[in-house]
This record gives C-alpha cells, structure tokens and sequence, in this order.
C-alpha cells in the first residue's frame, strides 16, 4: 500500500507518516463519509489498530468513543457543525478504557465544500490519575468547607456539571459566586472549551451590547472591523454573566432570545451564529424583589432558574471558617516564605467573633494582611487590621444574632444545679436563660432553642413564665 | 472456527452494525441456529448497560457473543460463565449472519463488504 503523501507544502513530496508520527497526540484523517483514511503512530498505539488494516473502515468502528454512539457532531453533516473539543472515553483493543479528549475539525477546500475530518485524540490517563492525588478532604476543586450547605452544595455540583441546564447563583458579596461557577465549568465536558465571564455591570449599556454578541462591520461609528462577541467567544464552552442583575432592560430581552433559540445575531447583522453555550448567571442582589419592582424581567427570571445554587454568607458556614482560615495560612504562608503556624488564642477569638460582613474575600484580605504584617510564627492581635482589632460590642452583637441553634450553649448553672431532678425544670431554666440571652426578644430566644415562636409561647403560658 | 449445532449467538448493534461498544449498546441481535436452521431477531434493550447486558446474556442462556469493544471486566466475567467471546469484530450484522453459515468469525476479524 502506498503512504499517504503530502505536496506543495514542502518543495518534495513527503510522506504523511513523516509529520504525524513525531507527534504524541493520536491524529486521525476521515473523508467526508467518516471512513478512516490514516491515523499516526500515536492513535495506532491508543486504539491498538493498525493503520493498513482500516483504511476506508467507518471510524467509530476503530475510535469506539462514547460520542461515537450517542451524539456524534459529524453525523447532521460537515456543514452543520464548528471544530468541537470534548471529553470522553473509548474502550481500546486491549479492553481497557481511556478517558481520552477528543477534537474533531472539518476539512474543507477552496470553495469551503467538506473534504473530510481531521480527528485527534489526547490520552488523559495520567492528567486523571493527578487530578485524584491532588484531591483534598473537605473541598471541591477551589470551594473549601465542610459545613452542611457546602457539602450539599458539593454533592450537586457534579450533577448539574453534567447538564447543559442555565444555572443562577446567588449569594452575598465575596461568598464565591465566581469560583463557583468556574468549579462547574471545569467539572463539566467542556471543560476544555472556554469559560468566558462578563461583568454586566462593568460596562456601559451600548457597550455592553457589542461586548456581549458582536457586531458587524460599519454597524455604527468607530465599528471598523468584524467584532465575535463574548457569545461567540464563549462557543462549546461556558458563559458566565456575572453581575446579571445590573444587565439593562433591553438587553435582557436579547439575552431571554438567544436562551430561548441559541442564535447569536450580532449589531448590524442579519445572519446569525448557532453558539453551543452554556449560561450561568449570578448575582448578588434579590432578583425576586427586583421582578416585583420591575427592573429585572420575569420571563428572564424564569429562564435563568432552572437550576438556582445559594452560596451561604460565611457567618452562617460555622466550622468552615476556621477551616477557610487555615488554608489561607498556609497558602499564604508559602506564597511569602514565612513558617506561620496559626493565630494566637487572642487574635483567633477576635476573629472568630468578627462577623465578616466581605465573607470569605474579607477573610481571605485579613489573614493576607496578617501575614505580612506577622514576624513571628504566631499571628497575634497587634497583626490584624486595626478595625477588626479595633471591632467592639457592636460586632459581638450582630455575632450573636446570627448564633445557630446547633451552636448555643445554654449557660451553666451557677448554683442549686443539683437540685434540678426534672425535664421540666430544665426546660424551663432553657427558657429563661434563653430569654435571658435575647434580652427579652421572644422571636430570638425561639431561635436560640432550636423552636418555633408558637411553641415557645405555649411552653411559656405552660410553665407560667408569662406572669 | 467451527459453529456447534444448536447454539445462541448475540450480536451486540448499531444501526445495523456491530456496536462499537458492548456497553453502550441499545439493540442486539439474536441468531439461534438449530438443526442448520437459521433465526434471527432483534430486542430492543430498555438502556444502554454493560452490566445489564450481561446479566440478559446468562437468562438467555447465550453460548457466544460477537462484539466489537469490550472491558476486561466484562470480558473476563463472561468467559468466566462459559459463555464465547469473540471481540473487536468489525463489520455489519448481515455480514456476520452471512459469515455463520459456513463458520464463526475470529476476534479482531474486519468482515469485508
């Protein structure tokens, strides 16, 4: 059989083998009805078949990938799809299955009419075998904690990733809506294409616009050239809309057309782009609210929430901010060549009773401060910024607000606590102290004990604690 | 290799191929030759499993099956239950009917059109 040859590129002819076989990645060359015409000595050694043996052989017949048997890209026609980059696995010759990446490009010629594919394949075995070294308990890729929320949160991720379904993350500033998001994309088959974030608050409305799905050639003043968009940009990968609650009016019409078709018209064009994008939003605000006084759509709504994920506030993650703490440390602790072992007991009850309003952006700046400012191996009071050091009852105060059940202690009794023999005396005793601590507000010291209002009522009115 | 009288062959597809992968395979194809009689059918699988397939393999008491890709792990385990398996067939579902009437196909054999 006579070796695939290649001219016009150099000044002789030269053999295919000759360029592909020095590559590590497998390079299959398909015609345009996806039978194999010759692969490289690395797909050889993937597939375990021999390029003699297959040629004009249906190629999923030798990639025997997942995508081959259910959502093959060349099967709607070379005119139908853009060079795709997925990940997936096939089963080799030798009966062992690869997790392997895979492009697939059309050929096309001079008059853009398909000639064939070019398909590669990149073995991922030993990227896999890293990624499960480098796993660390109690967090999910750049997400740390191990409060209830988060593991849920942890437990979900990789489902949704899964999915190509709009997600909207909410939560307050600083809880990680961004990491989050890049968590998904980064769990999800395409991870390999790009993640493209946009700030919808960051620019200018007519900007925006442009930014966002592109525009055309002289579609306005200044516009001097072919512009892609982010949509576009964003192709086979993941869009992520940060911000999504400052996006104006009119574009998030735009934004509703191209969720509800996925085609992306730019300015001043007519023709528009099918976009393979998958949309995450988040925002800090309450979209709800926002619906109710007409500055946000509610069809939009609607569509961005098919699946809402909540980032706590860092108050309310309990141990996860010691936890957080502590991988600060130590990452900044190596980032700037210091042996810092942790705080001192001082430092670490002013941080612990620090409410941190900036969530975990704030923690993250204190202790980054504190380790500069540190000489020690022991981060003591004098090293945390002054307001937090400086931070008095008022904070203490907005602590005990948000104290949860599971964490109140009810005070120890100071005397006659032998005496106590009955529930009842201990429920009551709760009772009071818990009034005690809420200083008198009921709906508080219904919290404290883990109740409902209407049942602290009635125990009240049962012990006679309401005279 | 020679085909035994009264034996059950399943044929794993796609479309009217062998399928790449036993394990994402939908469909197969059941050829029972008895008595130099030849039948043939198609069940339609409820979901794609190797595990289920396996299991659909030993209630219908299968002697060989006629695949293209397979794990190790399901290969050894059919071997295992004594049941045939001649992998990394390449080719079509009639091409292997046709083939059985004189012989069985060998593993990594490309039936040719």
């Amino acid at each position: 059989m006579q070796p695939t040859q290649i001219s016009g590129l150099f000044n002789t002819p030269i053999s295919m083998a000759n360029i592909t076989d020095k590559l590590p990645l497998g390079i299959a060359i398909l015609d345009k009805n996806r039978r194999v015409i010759t692969i490289n000595s690395a797909y050889e050694a993937l597939s375990g078949f021999y390029r003699e043996d297959i040629q004009g052989i249906p190629c999923f017949h030798i990639t025997r990938s997942r995508l081959c048997m259910q959502n093959c890209p060349m099967e709607h026609g070379p005119n139908h799809f853009e060079p795709v980059s997925i990940e997936t696995d096939i089963i080799n010759k030798c009966r062992e299955m690869i997790p392997v990446e895979i492009n697939l490009s059309p050929v096309q010629d001079h008059q853009d009419n398909c000639v064939g594919y070019v398909e590669t394949i990149k073995d991922l075995r030993s990227i896999k075998d890293n990624a499960l070294l480098t796993h660390h308990a109690y967090a999910f890729d750049n997400l740390i904690g191990k409060s209830n929320e988060m593991t849920k949160l942890f437990q979900h991720i990789p489902l949704l990733a899964q999915s190509d379904s709009a997600i909207l993350i909410t939560g307050e500033t600083g809880t990680g809506k961004d990491i989050l998001a890049e968590t998904i994309h980064q769990a999800s088959n395409r991870s390999k294409g790009p993640f493209v974030k946009v700030n919808c608050g960051a620019l200018p409305e007519t900007l925006l616009e442009s930014e966002l799905f592109g525009h055309q050639k002289g579609a306005f003043t200044g516009a001097v050239e072919n512009k892609p968009g982010r949509f576009r940009l964003a192709h086979n990968g993941t869009l992520f809309l940060t911000e999504i609650g400052d996006l104006p009016l009119s574009l998030q019409v735009k934004l509703l057309t191209f969720l509800d078709d996925q085609v992306v018209y730019p300015l001043g064009s007519t023709k528009g782009f099918q976009a393979n994008v998958r949309v995450i939003a988040a925002t800090h605000c309450n979209l709800d609210q926002m619906v109710k006084e007409k500055k946000f759509r509610q069809d939009l709504m609607f569509r961005l929430n098919v699946v809402r994920l909540h980032l706590p506030p860092l108050k309310k993650r309990g141990a996860d901010v010691r936890l957080i703490m502590d991988h600060f440390i130590h990452e900044f602790s190596s980032r700037f060549n210091k042996q810092i072992n942790g705080f001192s007991k001082e430092a670490l009850d002013k941080l612990m009773g620090y409410a941190f309003p900036g969530n975990v952006r704030e923690l993250r700046n204190c202790v980054e401060y504190a380790i500069n400012i540190c000489q020690n191996d022991e981060i003591q009071l004098e090293h945390l910024p002054a307001y937090i050091a400086e931070s008095d009852a008022v904070n203490n105060d907005q602590k005990n607000e948000m104290i949860e059940p599971s964490t109140w202690v009810m005070p120890a009794q100071t005397s006659a606590s032998n005496e106590i023999q009955k529930w009842s005396d201990m429920e009551k005793n709760m009772i009071i102290s818990a009034l005690v601590e809420a200083k008198g507000r009921r709906n508080q010291a219904a919290a404290l004990l883990g109740w409902g209002r209407s049942t602290l009522w009635r125990k009240i009115k049962q012990y006679g604690l309401d005279n | 290799m020679i085909i035994k009288p009264n034996t059950k062959i399943l044929i794993p597809l796609f479309s009217n191929q062998i399928a790449p992968r036993f394990d994402l395979a939908t469909n197969v194809c059941i050829v029972i030759i008895e008595d130099n009689l030849f039948q043939q059918k198609t069940v339609v699988l409820p979901r794609s499993s190797a595990e289920e397939l396996c299991y659909y393999i030993l209630t219908e008491k299968i002697d060989t099956v006629i695949c293209g890709g397979i794990e190790d792990e399901y290969f050894q385990y059919l071997i295992w239950k004594k049941v045939n398996v001649i992998d990394n067939v390449i080719g079509t579902c009639d091409q292997v009917a046709k083939r059985l009437r004189t012989d069985c196909p060998s593993s990594g054999e490309i039936l040719n059109e």
